[in-house]
């Protein structure tokens, strides 16, 4: 793990030091023909890979929506899995052209790490998860216990800022794999595992007996995680941005993976903006006039994405909750496609 | 060329010439200038480079980070830390955690490596079987297994804190961690140290002047029940004197966890026990080799003087042997306290975890995190090597004498 982080460190160092010339990551994808996308390195529903080593989840999806647009090929693509603390320098040192790897979204990320966020892809909170002999219905009945999370997260920071808010002691014990982080909470190293509530639902499945566990009801910080692009190459950003608004556009206007076909011959003047009939918009993004169909007939629109992966149709059977799009009760909101 | 014996070659400029050309003459120096000047080249590029780019992507870099607020917890802290501490803090409770199990490591391996070796050369069959199975099976499996094995299989087989295995109703062993009752500073504290300092004095001057005795006039004094009548008999009369020194907080089940007392967390457990009997192994085969490098008749000569074959080995093998075996014990010493960054796979809070963990992820400043964690562990294992190296110094003085 150590070597991980210093080879990329060190690759930091070398391309920090040998490029020059802006990057134009756009041209770069297309040259290499393969987009390279920072992931988890296994995080069911975000980023995970099955036994014959195909990736699915929510953030994958976005990756596999950009090759799309770009390639006409939701295949073209490199994943790249990360640990939590290495993903940043992955990005920094163009290991990856885009990190879609269930970060949040912080003022401090957004601007020191010389990055930015494109949008958010999931709305997300911290919780902790506990096992039901305990017999604790509150966050607030943890005084005193042992804390599991894992290190290089956001997670780390809102724990002690809740602690110490409620006046509470504990131990914290911080691990760099999500995978050893559960293993030790599972052994009995820790009372609690803490992390992102969408998280703890995945990983519950990981454990010998999920009915045993359970989320506690209080949600201590907000979560919005999203994807990651360098600074500097506004027409990429533009791209990773726009990909996820077309899917969550997609959803509101009624466009399905199954109903593509038929909707991008429709004659509703937003549809044929979208779908190019109109106008050139896939143009100005740097992409093809049918970027919008490329995406929606590779992953589908944002609901789909989220049913599938996170939502009703999967393990987790997470609620839309704020994910819900904005008119129908959540804050899940794209600007127009015009 | 040939040599005037009435007017001397220009020695000054010969011997300049020798020194900075070597064979090669001004020629081969000028080409150590060309060369030098090429690699400072390098180095200014590539430095100024890396903070062309960093700006231009509008990456944070210098180390004005280190005054920010970590605004996280450690679980092993030798000095007081909190999360409102700035990272230097961080550093420093990292680096001092990475010492400790480099120092308590280094202790006893060192010691489980002497014994094992003397196990191995000891004359009796099943002492040096057992050595030399201790050897190959610790030294042939990876480290990292060692630790995750101590951790994982040992250490989190042991029962919960609530069914934790208790000792006298104070000691408690569970997956927690050993909890032990801490000792809390009372009055009588003062004049009981001051009375095991004096003890401590009196029975340095008193081994001296025993040695001195023997060297000089051949007469041998036994010492030893004067001086643990003094180490422990000055403490107690000042405790009886100036009432008991400490008093003992008592662990007791609060909660979650226990309250009260000091811990022990496995995860430090784990790491010194797996890093000191590993490093051990190479240990003993070190001090093996030291021992067998002296000659036999050394140890003829000493038995035929009388001496008992314990006084033997620690006066006249083991000083002998020490020259052979400590640069290769050094290297295990570094190899100890550099394989110690494995503490992240178990989640013991080293200066690799805490500092080039979580703090670079928090701030994203990778370069100078990494160059301070590299110069970090560069600096102890020179001041190892110089401690090892003086020591070294002193006994082949000693030996020379």
């Amino acid at each position: 793990m150590k070597r991980v982080s210093l080879v990329f460190s060190l690759a930091l160092a070398a391309s920090l030091s040998a490029q020059t010339a802006h990057a134009q990551a756009l041209k770069t994808v297309k040259d290499r023909g393969m987009l390279s996308c920072g992931v988890s390195q296994g995080l069911p529903g975000f980023s995970t890979p099955d036994d014959k080593g195909n990736w699915t989840g929510i953030d994958v999806d976005i990756c596999r929506a950009i090759a799309a647009a770009i390639f006409d090929d939701a295949s073209k693509i490199k994943f790249v899995p990360l640990s939590a603390k290495d993903r940043f320098t992955a990005l920094q040192s163009g290991e990856i052209d885009v990190l879609s790897r269930n970060t949040t979204w912080t003022l401090s990320r957004d601007t020191s790490l010389g990055a930015n966020f494109t949008g958010v892809t999931y709305y997300d909170g911290q919780g902790f998860l506990v096992k039901k002999s305990l017999k604790v219905n509150s966050a607030l009945e943890l005084n005193s216990a042992s804390v599991c999370v894992q290190t290089g997260t956001t997670t780390e920071q809102n724990l002690a800022d809740y602690f110490k808010g409620n006046n509470m002691k504990y131990e914290v014990i911080a691990f760099v794999g999500a995978d050893e982080t559960v293993k030790a909470y599972e052994s009995g190293r820790c009372d609690v595992f803490t992390s992102d509530v969408s998280q703890l639902y995945a990983e519950r499945l990981k454990l010998s007996n999920p009915g045993d566990h359970v989320v506690l009801p209080e949600v201590i910080s907000k979560e919005p995680l999203g994807p990651m692009v360098r600074h500097g190459d506004d027409q990429w950003f533009d791209i990773v941005k726009w990909v996820l608004f077309a899917m969550v556009d997609a959803e509101e206007m009624g466009v399905t993976q199954k109903n593509v076909d038929e909707m991008s011959k429709s004659d509703k003047p937003d549809l044929k903006r979208a779908f190019g009939t109109d106008g050139n918009l896939g143009e100005q993004l740097g992409l093809t006039k049918d970027w919008f169909y490329r995406v929606i007939k590779a992953v589908g629109n944002y609901g789909e994405s989220f049913d599938r992966n996170v939502g009703a149709g999967s393990k987790l059977q997470i609620a839309r909750g704020l994910n819900q799009l904005w008119n129908k009760g959540g804050i899940q909101y794209a600007p127009p496609i015009r | 060329m040939s040599i005037e014996s009435r007017s001397p070659p220009p020695q000054f400029a010969f011997r300049l010439k020798r020194a900075l050309g070597g064979r090669a003459g001004w020629g081969g120096f000028a080409l150590q200038v060309v060369f030098v000047v090429v690699l400072i080249w390098i180095g200014y590029e590539i430095v100024a480079n890396a903070r062309l780019n960093l700006e231009t992507q509008h990456i944070t870099s210098g180390f004005g980070f280190l005054k920010n607020t970590a605004g996280f917890d450690v679980s092993q802290n030798l000095i007081p830390y909190s999360g409102s501490d700035p990272y230097t803090q961080v550093f420093l409770v990292g680096l001092l955690n990475t010492l400790l199990v480099s120092v308590i490591g280094i202790f006893f391996a060192t010691l489980i490596g002497f014994v094992v070796a003397l196990c191995r050369l000891s004359p009796n069959w099943l002492l040096s079987r057992i050595g030399g199975a201790y050897v190959e099976a610790v030294r042939n499996i990876p480290v990292l297994f060692q630790i995750l094995f101590w951790y994982l299989a040992v250490l989190a087989a042991l029962p919960g804190p609530r069914q934790s295995i208790s000792l006298f109703g104070s000691f408690f062993l569970s997956n927690r961690g050993l909890i032990i009752p801490k000792p809390v500073g009372e009055p009588g504290l003062p004049p009981f140290a001051l009375a095991l300092l004096i003890a401590i004095v009196a029975w340095l001057i008193l081994h001296r002047y025993a040695r001195r005795q023997l060297f000089e006039k051949g007469r041998s004094i036994t010492i030893w029940p004067y001086a643990l009548g003094m180490l422990i008999g000055l403490p107690l009369v000042a405790s009886l004197v100036f009432g008991a020194p400490v008093i003992f907080e008592i662990p007791a089940l609060k909660g979650f966890n226990f309250a009260g007392g000091s811990r022990v967390i496995p995860e430090f457990v784990a790491l010194t026990v797996a890093l000191s009997t590993y490093t051990a192994a190479f240990i003993a085969e070190i001090v093996r080799a030291g021992i067998m490098s002296v000659h036999r008749g050394q140890m003829e000569a000493g038995l035929s003087l009388g001496l008992s074959r314990g006084s033997v080995l620690r006066l006249i093998v083991v000083p002998q042997a020490m020259r052979v075996i400590l640069p290769p014990l050094t290297n295990q010493y570094l190899n100890l306290t550099k394989n110690s960054s494995l503490a992240v796979a178990i989640g013991y809070p080293d200066l690799v975890s805490v500092f080039a963990g979580t703090t670079l992820s928090q701030t994203g400043q990778a370069i100078e995190i990494i160059a301070i964690t590299m110069g970090v562990y560069l600096a102890i294992s020179l001041i190892t090597s110089a401690v090892m190296s003086f020591y070294g110094w002193r006994i082949s003085r000693s030996l020379g004498a």
